[in-house]
């Protein structure tokens, strides 16, 4: 394109004007802007109760994941926040439980059991069956030779103290009672809980 | 709370347009952060992080409490440790929940000249709506608090945003709801007063003389507040601003020269148009004209 120097001062003159007359505060540019807040990211996710899963205050979580639990919609959790419902915490949560979600999907995160055999190096990733069914072998082995039906003045004692379990402490009320019932109905008398993280 | 839109701003960055005004009867907010109460555990801040998905570089211990060392464009909140031998010769540890203030006459939004990137809601949050902003960073040396960070990677200004998209929704902040000591709080700024008041009768019985709100006038005060065991030096908690003020270079150029410079571009371009309607264009005459041709017919000859 040829341009005089007088169409191109012209040009130029337009343009200056143009931005001069936005500065002054016509045209668009000082329009209200229609975009406002971020979008609330929980509208329709699905809220889940549940427990932290760190130390033995056991606070309320709520988890929130995404979808509604529709067949063809993989959940996925987005957001943990505290419960205000729960009574522990009535809504607040420690700096740790304030960051669950990176642990839960922490590419580190345990997600199976891992199993190494006597005598192995590496721990390899092992089937849940495999890893009940070789826990319920062993405990059944031990408990055959060491179990104590009577002590020695004849009174009937029912002691099995050479296997121990050390339970969770982040339980509801109903887990901690058929824990219970679990490892004394068995004779386990060595039983703790994780009361510190 | 309603959803916050074009129609609840109250303050636009760099524009001459009067914000929307009919919505006047909506409840001012305010954070309270009781430094008396504070742990400093840091669940505001892992809270802010995991709310507003910022994940900053893990980077290096600097010798202090303070992690991260500093705010940043992926850091809105940031626990300050400040080690205070007070007068009895005792050691007191100073912990400062630091981040956007939300002030009711916010020095960024004033310095900022990109049309409509900061803005004021009628709740008092001020927001940085990002597309908007050029990166320039002037709300950086408008904030008399120094808290916006630029972004290396996308060279935009980024801080707290009061969790306004919680807000909306009738939700407290993120910071807020985690604090396990309950020294962080959240809602309507005459309820927040109130609160922070029962609190500083409390904390004068207990030997806190100068026990006060931290609600700055010099900025029309601050949607985000404090109640400080010792309100008559600020400065003692890493830096607070006894007196906080929005540079003056701010003042002057918003307040001054950029007016001035705004009406004498109009005023040029009315002189102009009255020039132009009435002395009219200036026409080439004919003796210019021949003029002009003499002046060239001389010129040729002497190259020839």
């Amino acid at each position: 394109m040829a341009l005089t120097r007088r169409e191109f001062i012209k040009i130029t003159g337009l343009g200056l004007a143009a931005s001069g007359l936005g500065v002054l505060g016509f045209g668009a540019s000082g329009e209200a802007q229609a975009a406002a807040v971020r979008p609330f990211k929980l509208t329709h996710a699905t809220e889940t109760r549940n427990t932290c899963t760190y130390c033995s205050v056991a606070c309320g979580i709520l988890i929130y994941s995404m979808g509604d639990r529709a067949k063809n919609a993989r959940s996925n959790i987005i957001h943990i926040e505290g419960d205000p419902d729960h009574p522990v915490n009535r809504g607040t949560l420690c700096p740790k439980g304030s960051a669950l979600l990176d642990v839960v999907h922490a590419p580190t995160r345990l997600k199976a059991p891992r199993y190494r055999a006597a005598g192995g190096t590496e721990f390899k990733e092992v089937s849940w069956d495999f890893a009940l069914d070789r826990i319920a072998r062993l405990m059944k082995d031990d408990r055959d030779k060491n179990f104590i039906a009577k002590n020695p003045a004849g009174t009937t004692v029912n002691r099995w103290t050479t296997t121990g379990m050390l339970a969770a402490s982040a339980s509801s009320s109903e887990t901690a009672y058929l824990t219970w019932k679990v490892a004394r109905s068995l004779g386990m008398v060595v039983f703790d809980n994780q009361a510190r993280v | 709370m309603s959803e916050l839109q074009s129609q609840d701003y109250v303050r636009i960055s760099a524009t001459t347009m009067t914000p929307p005004m009919a919505r006047s009867h909506e409840d001012q907010v305010a954070k309270l952060i009781d430094v008396s109460r504070c742990i400093g555990c840091k669940a505001c801040q892992s809270a802010c992080m995991e709310w507003n998905d910022l994940r900053p570089e893990i980077g290096h211990f600097e010798g202090s409490y303070e992690n991260p060392a500093d705010l940043g464009p992926s850091v809105w909140t940031l626990m300050k440790f400040a080690e205070h031998e007070n007068e009895q010769g005792n050691l007191e540890w100073l912990i400062r929940k630091d981040g956007c203030m939300h002030c009711e006459d916010p020095g960024c939004l004033k310095a900022c000249p990109a049309p409509g990137a900061i803005v004021q809601y009628a709740n008092g949050i001020v927001d940085f709506i990002s597309d908007k902003c050029i990166g320039c960073g002037y709300c950086v040396k408008g904030c008399p608090f120094n808290i916006p960070r630029i972004s290396k990677q996308d060279h935009k200004s980024y801080k707290c945003t009061l969790c306004s998209d919680r807000v909306s929704v009738g939700l407290e902040p993120a910071c807020v709801k985690a604090c396990p000591t309950g020294a962080i709080m959240f809602g309507a700024k005459t309820d927040m007063q109130q609160q922070a008041q029962l609190r500083i009768v409390e904390l004068k019985t207990r030997g806190f003389e100068n026990a006060g709100l931290y609600d700055p006038q010099e900025v029309g005060g601050t949607h985000v507040m404090y109640v400080l065991h010792h309100a008559d030096k600020p400065s003692l908690y890493s830096g607070l601003p006894d007196k906080p003020r929005i540079s003056a270079t701010v003042d002057l150029w918003k307040g001054f020269i950029k007016p001035l410079g705004l009406a004498g571009i109009a005023l040029a371009a009315l002189a102009g148009f009255f020039h132009w309607i009435s002395a009219g264009p200036n026409e080439v005459t004919e003796e210019d004209e021949a003029e002009g041709e003499r002046v060239l017919r001389e010129g040729e000859e002497k190259l020839s």
